[in-house]
């Protein structure tokens, strides 16, 4: 293959941890943002090659490999493909994004919260290209250090609890990873992935394995009864935080599903999948409820998150291209289009100091393109064809629908609620009059913000609109996926 | 000619990108033009579309299909966006391009003022033509996609205008209130759409990877009878998808609150086009729904009921945008009713005729209004007919022609309709005939109330005066459809051909059979109506005009009903009481209890004693990287156990 060999992978991963090196010898906050921006744009624009030199094929590329610790069997093993594309490229779009969002509202410690920013963004890299079972460990936990900092020096009043509650739930869920992942190198011979998904493991192994990795990521996605510590996390964190634990954090858990659950351990999974489908519609129905029902916007938006996971999750448990590639695309929809809600819920709680519903009201005579944005990204939000979030919410529903036609009637009702909820917040907010004097003295969107939110909502229509530039990459690698869980089924029927 | 198909969409979105970006720099002046040119050009391509139709062979049922791209691409599930030409998505685009720039035009003088009677500034009435492009965008999507998933784009995008819309005057709680309900009660007829379409592909798509109208009619046949019979289902989740698009029992709560809507918007999504999406609908699916007579039954029943509710309603609205609010909903009634028994040509010749005479009445509705400053009950008007000839006399012709005065245009379609139904089932046609007496009279209270007898608020009636030119013009056109749109559908039995509608429409609808009744059964009926019509118009009449005292005690002996029909058969508060407040108190619940006693109780529960035992472990530390610690201690006892005991 043409792109092996290339080291594009290790550049995309380390740049910004150079870069967070460099900030450490950097004192003026100016060029201290300077440098953290232009990273993040080199690291965006260096992880955009892999569209340009992209493979039209299913299986790994640009892989990259060379012993670690040989005595172990320990490599660093990198590799991307359909299903992890687009998530590097999300992470690599919402690093310029978050940080020229933060460019004036962080006022303590700019140097130590840009440095986290970048590692958190490195380590979220890793996590997507590591396809050694131990490395894709190390990042996994390493995600956990800077957020968990994030949350508990920059975040809101009850900051403390929710980065204790965010680190405990995460680590409880990865400790037992941890333990399956020696197990299998004992059992199975290697930490490689390529390696493991040819080998066949034996189905007592493959219960206990699966059961061990999908705990630790439906803690991460969150599904339902393991969500709690996400509203207060999401809340807690500074927006950026915020950003990027929607954005990006949480798919790190859909994405285990689609690089270990099932291709690993494909009789588990075909045994486990009515479960998690059930705890996905009950994360749908039970987000969109909850979320009805806050008074702070942002809680709304978080509770919403677990709503669209709960999609996400559905398409996963459907098991045929069309889910499993909606979910893939889902998953990046859900980034940007809460990605956006969070940026703009933070751009107004600059300027109130407050995210409760009930001090606004008439904003859009106030501030008419802040409240243009926010219809905008609401109706991504909401599943409004011609937009992103129809594309991946509908494919989602049709693979449902094949697999199981009450988990697709479950689903839709959510689609509804999604549009209660939702509105609810748009009423709140823009419509209504302008009563209160506070909200009189709005300031619109500054060119900056426009700057922020713009390529969001571009890709909100791209997506809507031309979304096989999107499956054209996702297909193949979903096509080989569903050959790794369809077959030891398929080798039953046999005869 | 028909390969330039796609012009059509793009004059609208070119309009609505326009204003959005630079409408506030534009002015008023450029910023209407603009608006205005654009559907005017779309109107102009849609005339041509329908000339390339025309010429096209009879033998390819007329079709022209244009595709533009690959949409979405998923394995077997290959949707495409493609344009369909045909005769039947050819009227539609007439008369939603055709009454859209009449529209266009009233409101670009209507918009000047808010709905305080203060100047509008630039921005709102740019982004006012923002959203009526738009609309005309989606609206035009709707009616010329190939495909399933292609209608729904259109049908939820004319919904976001609609929302838009009927929140233009946001500041107002009731303008937002109504915005909102409108979006989300068409989101429960949406959750039918969808799942009938990924059903519709579960069926009968996945074969030929597809989900465009022919692909689907074709794959009917040879089809298995259990997915045969599964059209029931599929038909019935459209028809929950039409009746809140279609503003139908039990989805019809929306549209009286979307009144609250600029004036120019109620005449044109919430009268003449998009609530006739339904309608469309169903009609384009008409190969499923004639499979599934079940269905069939409900639509006209649906259709019939409705008619005769709302119709009942407007019986006692004050508010004159209401009254013509319950009306649309009963119109729409008939063309719910008329597809319901198979007669889908009477079906959208009434959408037209409709279309016509119903955005004459909204606009003439919205000349009063304005001249009263905003006021719309009809008990502060009376007299206006000396103050406002011009609007009175294009009111008349509007409630005229919804009453079913012989030979203008609604008496000819709604004929159609009661014709259809007459051969179906004489039930169905005893509720259509008397829905259009209670239509008759509810007409004329409307035009009687307003326009004639002393003026019951001087203040009002002082300051009332015709309205400007920009505002009056426009209506002629509607004035003339009015009138005469009617002779497009003679009935069949006047002579061969002479149904220029039916002939048109025939490649379409091509299978369909409507049983011809003889000449003298079709006159019969006809004077049965006109007759039915003439009463309705008289009794109002002598009840309003006169005021003669039988009219006074037949309105008093229906004086218990009264209440029932002010408050709307209380269907509002029904929904609120049985579902809106459950589904709330069930979501305070999962959060207060659900989440934050159980679950978190739980988790705070663990955290608290881990954190004990992990001090206990390592006292130097803090109680999380002890936690952490002892994980993978444990983990790393774990796996030496394993391989002690197992391995």
């Amino acid at each position: 293959m043409d792109n092996s060999g290339s080291i594009l992978l290790s550049l995309i991963i380390w740049i910004p941890f150079l870069g967070a090196l460099i900030l450490l010898f950097l004192h003026s906050d100016r060029r201290l943002k300077q440098v953290a921006l232009g990273t993040t744009l080199v690291d965006f624009l260096v992880s955009l090659l892999l569209l340009v030199r992209w493979q039209p094929t299913g299986e790994m590329q640009f892989q990259e490999f060379f012993a670690w610790v040989p005595r172990f069997g320990i490599n660093y093993h990198l590799g991307v493909d359909g299903i992890s594309l687009f998530l590097v490229l999300l992470t690599t779009l919402l690093g310029p994004i978050v940080i020229l969002f933060s460019w004036n509202n962080i006022r303590e410690n700019l140097k130590a919260y840009l440095v986290l920013m970048l590692a958190q963004q490195a380590a979220m890299l890793g996590v997507f290209l590591a396809l050694d079972l131990v490395l894709f460990f190390v990042f996994w936990e390493f995600t956990l250090i800077p957020m968990y900092f994030l949350i508990g020096r920059w975040g809101g009043r009850n900051r403390i609890y929710a980065a204790l509650k965010f680190f405990l739930y995460t680590m409880a869920g990865s400790a037992l990873m941890l333990v399956v992942i020696f197990l299998l190198y004992f059992r199975a011979g290697s930490f490689d992935w390529l390696e493991l998904r040819q080998a066949s493991l034996d189905p007592g192994l493959q219960t206990i394995a699966f059961l061990a990795f999908a705990l630790a990521f439906a803690i991460k996605v969150p599904l339902f009864p393991f969500h709690t510590w996400l509203p207060d996390a999401h809340v807690q964190a500074p927006t950026a935080g915020s950003v990027i634990l929607a954005g990006v954090l949480l798919k790190m858990g859909t994405y285990g599903y689609l690089r270990f659950c099932l291709p690993l351990f494909p009789d588990a999974t075909h045994r486990f999948v009515p479960w998690i489908a059930g705890l996905a519609i009950i994360g749908i129905i039970y987000g969109a409820l909850v979320a009805l029902v806050q008074k702070d916007v942002k809680s709304l938006v978080a509770y919403s998150s677990i709503a669209h996971l709960g999609f996400v999750m559905l398409g996963v448990a459907s098991l045929n291209q069309q889910g499993l590639s909606g979910a893939v695309l889902q998953s990046i929809n859900h980034g940007l289009s809460t990605g956006a809600l969070f940026l703009m819920v933070g751009m107004i709680y600059d300027r109130r100091h407050t995210r409760l519903l009930s001090e606004f009201g008439g904003l859009w005579k106030q501030i008419p393109v802040f409240s243009a944005f926010f219809v905008v990204v609401v109706m991504a939000s909401v599943g409004l064809p011609g937009l992103n979030g129809f594309i991946g919410e509908f494919t989602i529903l049709v693979g449902a629908f094949q697999a199981n036609r009450l988990w697709a009637v479950l689903g839709t009702l959510g689609v509804i609620l999604a549009a209660w909820y939702l509105l609810t917040a748009v009423r709140g907010m823009l419509h209504g009059p302008l009563d209160n004097p506070e909200n009189q003295k709005l300031t619109d969107l500054s060119r900056r913000e426009i700057w922020v939110l713009a390529p969001l909502v571009i890709l909100f229509f791209l997506i809507g609109l031309f979304p096989n530039l999107f499956f054209d990459k996702i297909n193949p690698s979903v096509d080989l996926l569903i050959r790794d869980v369809q077959g030891p089924a398929l080798a039953l029927l046999l005869p | 000619m028909l390969n330039y198909a796609w012009l059509i969409l793009f004059f609208p979105a070119a309009g609505a990108l326009i204003n959005t970006f630079w409408g506030r720099r534009l002015g008023h002046r450029n910023a209407a033009i603009f608006a205005n040119a654009a559907v005017l050009a779309s109107f102009l391509m849609a005339v041509a579309l329908f000339f390339g139709v025309r010429a096209l062979p009879e033998t390819a049922h007329r079709t022209f299909e244009l595709p533009l791209w690959d949409w979405i691409t998923i394995g077997d599930f290959r949707i495409e966006m493609a344009l369909l030409i045909d005769p039947l998505s050819t009227v539609m685009a007439l008369v939603v391009t055709g009454v859209g720039f009449i529209i266009h035009l009233y409101a670009a003088t209507y918009m000047k003022l808010d709905d305080e009677h203060q100047p509008l500034d630039a921005a709102r009435y740019a982004r006012f033509f923002v959203y009526v492009n738009f609309f005309i965008l989606m609206m035009l999507i709707l009616v010329l996609g190939n495909n399933y998933i292609a209608l729904y784009l259109g049908w939820e995008g004319v919904g976001l205008a609609s929302y838009l819309l009927i929140g233009f005057w946001f500041h107002r709680p009731s303008a937002a209130d109504a915005g909102k309900k409108a979006f989300i009660v068409n989101r429960v007829g949406d959750f039918g759409m969808g799942l009938a379409i990924m059903w519709l592909f579960f069926l009968f798509g996945k074969e030929a990877g597809s989900l465009a109208y022919h692909d689907i009619f074709a794959a009917l046949e040879g089809a298995s009878p259990a997915a045969i019979s599964a059209l029931t289902g599929v038909t019935l989740l459209l028809l929950l998808a039409a009746t809140g698009k279609s503003a139908q029992i039990p989805l019809f709560v929306w549209l009286p609150d979307a009144m609250e809507g600029p004036t120019p918007v109620s005449a044109l999504i919430h009268a003449a086009t998009m609530v006739t999406a339904g309608v469309y609908m169903i009609a384009r699916s008409h190969p499923l729904f004639q499979l599934a007579p079940g269905t069939m039954s409900a639509v006209a029943w649906i259709g019939a009921l409705t008619a005769l509710m709302a119709a009942s309603i407007a019986l006692v609205q004050t508010d004159l945008k209401r009254i013509l609010a319950y009306s649309t909903i009963s119109q729409l009634g008939y063309m719910f009713l008329a597809v319901g028994v198979g007669a889908y040509v009477a079906g959208i010749f009434h959408l037209v005729t409709h279309a016509f005479f119903k955005a004459l009445l909204f606009l003439a509705a919205g000349s009063v209004m304005h001249a009263l400053h905003g006021e719309l009950n009809i008990d502060k008007m009376g007299g206006l007919k000396d103050k406002m000839p011009l609007t009175y006399r294009q009111f008349l012709v509007g409630a005229a022609a919804l009453a079913g005065f012989p030979l203008l245009s609604g008496f000819w379609s709604k004929d159609e309709i009661l014709f259809g139904a007459f051969q179906h089932s004489k039930l169905l046609y005893l509720v259509g005939l008397f829905t259009a007496l209670l239509t008759a009279f509810y007409a004329f209270r409307a035009v009687f109330r307003a326009f004639h007898g002393r003026p019951r608020d001087e203040h009002l009636f002082d300051h009332a005066q015709e309205q400007p030119d920009g505002m009056v013009k426009p209506l002629w056109v509607l004035v003339v459809g009015s009138l005469l749109a009617g002779f497009l559908g003679l009935p069949q039995a006047f002579g061969a051909h002479i149904n220029l509608m039916e002939s048109w429409l025939e490649p379409v609808f091509e299978g369909v059979h409507v049983p011809e009744g003889s000449l003298g059964l079709v006159l019969a009926l006809f004077v049965v109506s006109a007759l039915v019509g003439l009463i309705g118009i008289y009794i109002a009449y002598a009840r309003y005009v006169q005021n003669s005292g039988w009219a006074q005690s037949l309105q008093r002996s229906f004086a218990p009903l009264q209440p029932v029909l002010e408050n709307k058969y209380w269907v509002d508060e029904i929904y609120l009481a049985v579902i809106v407040n459950p589904l709330r108190r069930l979501a305070h619940f999962f959060y207060g209890f659900g989440d934050q006693t159980i679950i978190d109780g739980i988790v705070n529960g663990v955290g608290r004693v881990t954190t004990t035992i992990g001090a206990g472990v390592a006292r130097l530390q803090s109680g999380y990287l002890s936690f952490y610690a002892l994980s993978l201690f444990i983990g790393a006892v774990a796996i030496l156990a394993y391989f002690l005991l197992v391995g």
